[in-house]
Parts: C-alpha cells; sequence; structure tokens
C-alpha cells in the first residue's frame, strides 16, 4: 500500500464518522468569525434554541468593514461612517458578547485581518482543522493545517455541532524545484502557478505545495502561496510542516507551553506526505523560470510575466476562452499586444491577507526607501493586516519610509482588497494590487486591478507604470 | 431549506465562463445581517448601468438593455445555463441566496468552484454538472426557441429536454437526499453526537493543545 498524503494524514485525524451514504464528519478544532458572514449563522442558532457546541474553538475579530483612516477608526464601531457597516461591525460584537466568544474588537490591537490573526496569536496551529466564512481560510494551510473556506450555513453547521459534512478531495501536488531568481517572490510563485493551471485547475482538489522553493520560503512566504490556492479553484493549499513551521509559534499567545509543547512538536514533525504518498495530480514548475507576474484581465489566470505583451485574443483557439479575453479587453481598457510596462497606474494597494505581513510592508519600504510616488498616481496606501504588524512596522520606521515617499499609513483591515469600507477605486481606474482577486468591480464598480508582489506594486508607484522592480 | 425534487422552468442563458460570486453579488451588498434580500440585486453590476447600493428603489435605475436577463423573453426563468467554473471566488452564501430568491432554483454547468456548488446544496438550489457538449446543446436549443422549457428531475437525476430526450447528472446521495428531502442538515448532524463526543475525548488525549482554553 502506498503511504499517505499531508492531506489524507489530517483527514484521518479528524474523521468523527464516515456514514453509510459515504459522507463523512470532519471535526473542526478552530473557528475563525468575522462580520460578513457570521450574522445569518448567529441568527440560526438562535432561531434553533442551539448553543455552540465549544465555545473555545471559535474567535472572533471585525475586518472586511472596518474604517482603515485613523480618524474614523478613532471612535470606534460607533465612529464608522456607513450606517449598514456600523451594524454589522456592531452586530459581531453583540453576537460575541451574547454567546460569550473570544472576540478582537475593532480597536483591540490584536484586531486584524482574520488570516493573518489566527496564525499571529497561535490560534492556527499545525495540524488543526481551520474554517472560516471566508475563501481565503486556504492561507492557513501554510502550517500543515486543513484549512478552507465556507459558507454561512456551515459556520452555522461549525457552531452548532463542531464538525462538518464531508467528501474527501483529490490529492494535487504543485511542484516547484530549484531556486527563485532574485526579486521574485512568493506572490510570483502563486500567480504563475495559476497562470499555469487556470482558475479551475484545482476543483475539487486538496493541493500541497512541495518542492525546494517552499522549503527555502519563509512562513509569511508560505502564507501568501497558499492564500490564493482558491484562485487556482483549490479550497485547500498546503505545505508540510517543517523547523520554519515550528519555530514559528514559539511564544504565540495561544501557543501551547510547557509539556504540551513538547508533545505538540512531535506531533507536528509528523505532518508532511510519505515519501511513497501518490497524488492524483502532479503539477511540476522550474522556480528559477518564474519572472515577476503582473495580471493584466480580469481572473487570476489572466497573468503574465513583466515582460510579456499582451495577448491577442484572435491567436487563441478555445471559443470560450477567446471570449472571456475579449470580455476583459473591454472591462480593462487595454490593447492586445501592448507591453505590460506601458499600462499606467492610477492607485497603488498594498495590503490584504495575501500581501500585508511584516515581511511584505519590508520588501515594499526597501524598493521605496527615498524615493517618491510619482505625480501622475492619484493615491498609494500601506495597509498593514493586524494591529500587531502595524506596531512592528513602526517600531521598524517602515511607515516613516512610506509617509516620507508619498504613501498613506492606514489601519488594519480588508480595505481596497474588496472596497467595502471607504477605499475602493473610481470606475475606469488601473490599480497595482497586492490583494489576490482581480474580478471586475472587486476593488470598485469599473475599478481595474493589477496582482502583483509589494515589491512590484511599490515599483509601479515610484515609477506611474509597471516596471520589473529587478531591474529597479 | 426547500426541497426540490423536480423543477420545470424557463431557461435563462449566462454565456460566460468563470463568472464568479463577486460578480452574482457586489460586495456592498454583503453588509446586510440578514439571509433574504438579495434577489433584486443578483448580477447587479450587468443588470444596471449605475453603481448600485443597498437599500435603493431599483425601479428608478437605468437597466442594461444588452444584459441576457434583462431581455423580455427570459422573464421568470427559474433555469439558468452558464460556462465552466461558475461561483468561483469567495465563500459568500449570499450568492446562492441571490440566485433563489431571484427565482433560480437550479444552474447548469460545465463545472463549478466547489464552495459555491456546496453553499447551493444548503439553499434548495440544485448545481447540475453536464457535458460541456450537452451545455452547448442547451444553450444552442433555448437561443432558437423562445419559451425554452426544460425540466431537471433530481430523483431520477435527469435533465429532461422538449423532445424528452433526457441527460443524466451525478450528485452525491447525502446531499440528494438532504434537498428531496428538505432536511435541515445540522439537525441530522446532532443525531451522531455520541460520535462527536467520543472522538473529541479521544483528541483530548492526542493533541490536549487544540483544547486549550482560551480564556
Ligand atoms: S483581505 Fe481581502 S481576500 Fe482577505 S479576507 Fe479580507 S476581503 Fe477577503
Amino acid at each position: 500500500m502506498s503511504g499517505k498524503t499531508l492531506y489524507d494524514k489530517l483527514w484521518d485525524d479528524h474523521l468523527v464518522k464516515q456514514r453509510d451514504d459515504g459522507s463523512c464528519l470532519i471535526y473542526i478544532d478552530r473557528q475563525l468569525l468575522h462580520e460578513v458572514t457570521s450574522p445569518q449563522a448567529f441568527d440560526g442558532l438562535r432561531l434553533a434554541g442551539r448553543q455552540p457546541w465549544r465555545l473555545d474553538a471559535n474567535v472572533a475579530t471585525p475586518d472586511h468593514n472596518v474604517p482603515t483612516s485613523k480618524t474614523e477608526r478613532a471612535r470606534g464601531v460607533a465612529g464608522i461612517e456607513d450606517e449598514t457597516s456600523r451594524i454589522q461591525v456592531a452586530t459581531l460584537d453583540d453576537n460575541c458578547r451574547d454567546f460569550d466568544i473570544v472576540e478582537f474588537t475593532i480597536n483591540d490591537e490584536r484586531q486584524g485581518i482574520v488570516h493573518v490573526v489566527g496564525p499571529e496569536q497561535g490560534l492556527t496551529l499545525p495540524g488543526m482543522t481551520v474554517v472560516c466564512g471566508d475563501s481565503h481560510t486556504a492561507t492557513h494551510g501554510a502550517f500543515a493545517c486543513l484549512a478552507h473556506g465556507i459558507g454561512t450555513s456551515e459556520v452555522e453547521h461549525v457552531l452548532a455541532t463542531q464538525c462538518l459534512v464531508q467528501k474527501k478531495s483529490k490529492n494535487m501536488q504543485v511542484l516547484v524545484t530549484g531556486t527563485l531568481g532574485e526579486g521574485v517572490t512568493s506572490k510570483d510563485v502563486v500567480l504563475a502557478i495559476i497562470g499555469k493551471i487556470g482558475t479551475a485547475g484545482g476543483n475539487g482538489h486538496a493541493i500541497e505545495f512541495a518542492g525546494s522553493v517552499f522549503e527555502d520560503m519563509s512562513m509569511e512566504g508560505r502564507m501568501t502561496v497558499c492564500n490564493m490556492a482558491i484562485e487556482g479553484g483549490a479550497r485547500v493549499g498546503m505545505v508540510a510542516a517543517d523547523e520554519k513551521t515550528i519555530e514559528y509559534f514559539r511564544g504565540k499567545p495561544f501557543a501551547p507551553s510547557g509539556e504540551n509543547w513538547d508533545k505538540a512538536v512531535a506531533y507536528w514533525r509528523t505532518l508532511k506526505s510519505d515519501a511513497d504518498a501518490i497524488f492524483d495530480t502532479v503539477v511540476e514548475i522550474d522556480g528559477a523560470t518564474i519572472k515577476p507576474q503582473v495580471s493584466w484581465g480580469t481572473s487570476p489566470e489572466m497573468v503574465l510575466p513583466i515582460d510579456a505583451t499582451l495577448p491577442v485574443p484572435g491567436q487563441e483557439a478555445d471559443a470560450v476562452k477567446r471570449d472571456s479575453m475579449e470580455r476583459a479587453y473591454q472591462y480593462m481598457g487595454l490593447t492586445p499586444g501592448m507591453a505590460i510596462t506601458d499600462i499606467r497606474l492610477d492607485r497603488v494597494f498594498i495590503g490584504s491577507c495575501t500581501n500585508s505581513r511584516i515581511e511584505d510592508l519590508r520588501a515594499a519600504a526597501a524598493v521605496i526607501k527615498g524615493r517618491s510616488v510619482a505625480s501622475s498616481v492619484k493615491q498609494a496606501m500601506v495597509v498593514p493586516g493586524s494591529g500587531l504588524v502595524k506596531k512592528q512596522a513602526e517600531a521598524e520606521g517602515l511607515d516613516k519610509v512610506f509617509l516620507a515617499a508619498g504613501f498613506e499609513w492606514r489601519e488594519p483591515g480588508c480595505s481596497m482588497c474588496l472596497a467595502m469600507n471607504a477605499d475602493k477605486l473610481q470606475s475606469g481606474e488601473h490599480c497595482a494590487s497586492t490583494s489576490n482577486r482581480n474580478f471586475e468591480g472587486r476593488q470598485g464598480n469599473g475599478g481595474r486591478t493589477h496582482l502583483v508582489s509589494p515589491a512590484m506594486a511599490a515599483a509601479a508607484a515610484i515609477a506611474g507604470h509597471f516596471v520589473d522592480v529587478r531591474s529597479f | 431549506m426547500e426541497k426540490f425534487t423536480v423543477v420545470k422552468g424557463l431557461v435563462a442563458p449566462l454565456d460566460r465562463a468563470n463568472v464568479d460570486t463577486d460578480q452574482i453579488i457586489p460586495k456592498q451588498f454583503l453588509k446586510s445581517i440578514r439571509r433574504t434580500g438579495f434577489g433584486p440585486n443578483l448580477f447587479d453590476e450587468w443588470r444596471y448601468l449605475d453603481e448600485g447600493y443597498p437599500g435603493q428603489d431599483n425601479a428608478a435605475r437605468p437597466v442594461n438593455p444588452a444584459f441576457v436577463l434583462n431581455f423580455p423573453r427570459y422573464q421568470g426563468a427559474s433555469v439558468l445555463i452558464a460556462r465552466q467554473n461558475f461561483g468561483c471566488g469567495s465563500s459568500r452564501e449570499h450568492a446562492p441566496w441571490a440566485l433563489q430568491e431571484y427565482g433560480f432554483r437550479t444552474v447548469i454547468a460545465s463545472s463549478f468552484a466547489d464552495i459555491f456548488f456546496n453553499n447551493c446544496f444548503k439553499n434548495g438550489v440544485l448545481p447540475v454538472i453536464l457535458k460541456e457538449a450537452e451545455v452547448d446543446v442547451l444553450f444552442q436549443e433555448c437561443e432558437a426557441n423562445e419559451g425554452y422549457q426544460i425540466t431537471v428531475d433530481l430523483e431520477r437525476k435527469k435533465v429532461i429536454r422538449p423532445n424528452g430526450e433526457a441527460f443524466s447528472f451525478e450528485v452525491d446521495d447525502f446531499r440528494r437526499h438532504c434537498l428531496l428531502n428538505g432536511l435541515d442538515d445540522i439537525g441530522l448532524t446532532l443525531g451522531f453526537a455520541d460520535d462527536i463526543r467520543a472522538f473529541e475525548a479521544k483528541a483530548k488525549q492526542a493533541r490536549p493543545w487544540v483544547f486549550q482554553a482560551l480564556r
């Protein structure tokens, strides 16, 4: 018999019951809650007269709707100007109080984007099953967790039963070998992967990212990669645990200590695929061939290396793809055949659960230091992923670097990643964004998003158009 | 949950691939804390020419005459056909809520994004996967025939065209059972409460740190 994949191991360790019809009950160790996808779940509990199964499995923080300007933020929940946003954040507070769930509220320094906060606090730990009513929950797979996004009905299901009804996915391995070139980052790696497999490439699969490139990558980098597994169609993206994974949690507030730490570490060291494990699908990429990436269209698979020119729809053989391409051109206001470096930017956004951690801010600041934002760029903003990331960046003086260059330095939250708060693009504007989705209207009605790494976004802000950060 | 057994209805063709959840229901409408009220804003950015916001009077908004769901011939449609990877993007359950409230009981495509697919079943909406060539046939017949209606029979796992010919589809037994009977799956899972407790007792021994109190 062949060995087990990491996904197989995590699945087996959380299998409560396989039912006669083949569906499985999987135990959930941790649920993260935020204001957008939880209110209807709490209402559902109330309506049915149910209580949460295990309170300590749940942690909440508001992120999607919170304002990121200092003045608005200073007045807490009551100060949120948009009424619907205010109600939603206040409802999360009320629900957490009523049900006695731990919440990092709006101005708690531990508040931030759920996917930044979970690992940062040691609430996400290797080997856990982690869910959240948010598709980027795959982020936590960076720690060898079985983590994925769920809908609101499932949020309620987990609150009430601590389980999910699941069918096992297939195993997919994305192997990136060799070493990355100078100036090429984890974001470029994941964009290149999505460019290769397509946005539906991982449908029905749990992806394990393996190979020397991920072994060499920092935990932050691995989070960036797993974060975008969903953009490749996979709900789950994982990296095996190694010593780096273990070290990451040493001393984190909710990480185990003493005897439990030793016991945990022994378990965490087993969280890798067996050498003879078999994957249903394997994709291999030579890391040395990956260049800095820029998305040009309205789907993350419409992505190209910085030195490329935009594709010509007439040369695409597949009719459905050609049609999508033509629609993307119409929406993006770009011309087939033009160089990526000729795309001019109106705004630049550095933030989101993909790229708002300290390492991301350091990478952007390193490019920006001593330079200033191009006068043609209307707005360039940095939104740290959590209050603690913000504090750390300020301790390192990064905020000063950004401010001196003409960037805005904001309060933590999702911000312009999805524009549910006041931070958004105007129609027709092009934005270099470190977020994960370039869908139509994602960053504001009619807004045009280009997905890039923090270093590439920083360079674009200075130049006013995309440039190759490797020669910048 | 509303049961789904057999639905016979008018078909609307959305000839696009990778329709994402941001298109199905744009984020500004996710600020609601309720489960209802999303139907009027389904595909908002395609349906209307202006930028929508919650609580607006949609009757006063400029309608996009070029968007297929606004064509008079597709009013009252309950079956949506679309291309591959329908529902990609976010986990928002507001997407199936909006589709259902608008009047769609089933969506047919050659593939779906996993989370959206799953969310549909929780809300009495049946996502049907047919072969690319079969979806093509539906698109062609739908465009050629005004008032084109098909029947989606979950019990028999068949999509039946007006000429009586049927395409078969697969759906897993558990989901089919819940949808056919309109069952609340939380209630079903709680039926296994003893198994869950037994699992926890064992897991507490093996991985005690997972069960650490948070305060
Ligand atoms: S930062 Fe963006 S992608 Fe991440 S959780 Fe927030 S809205 Fe979702």
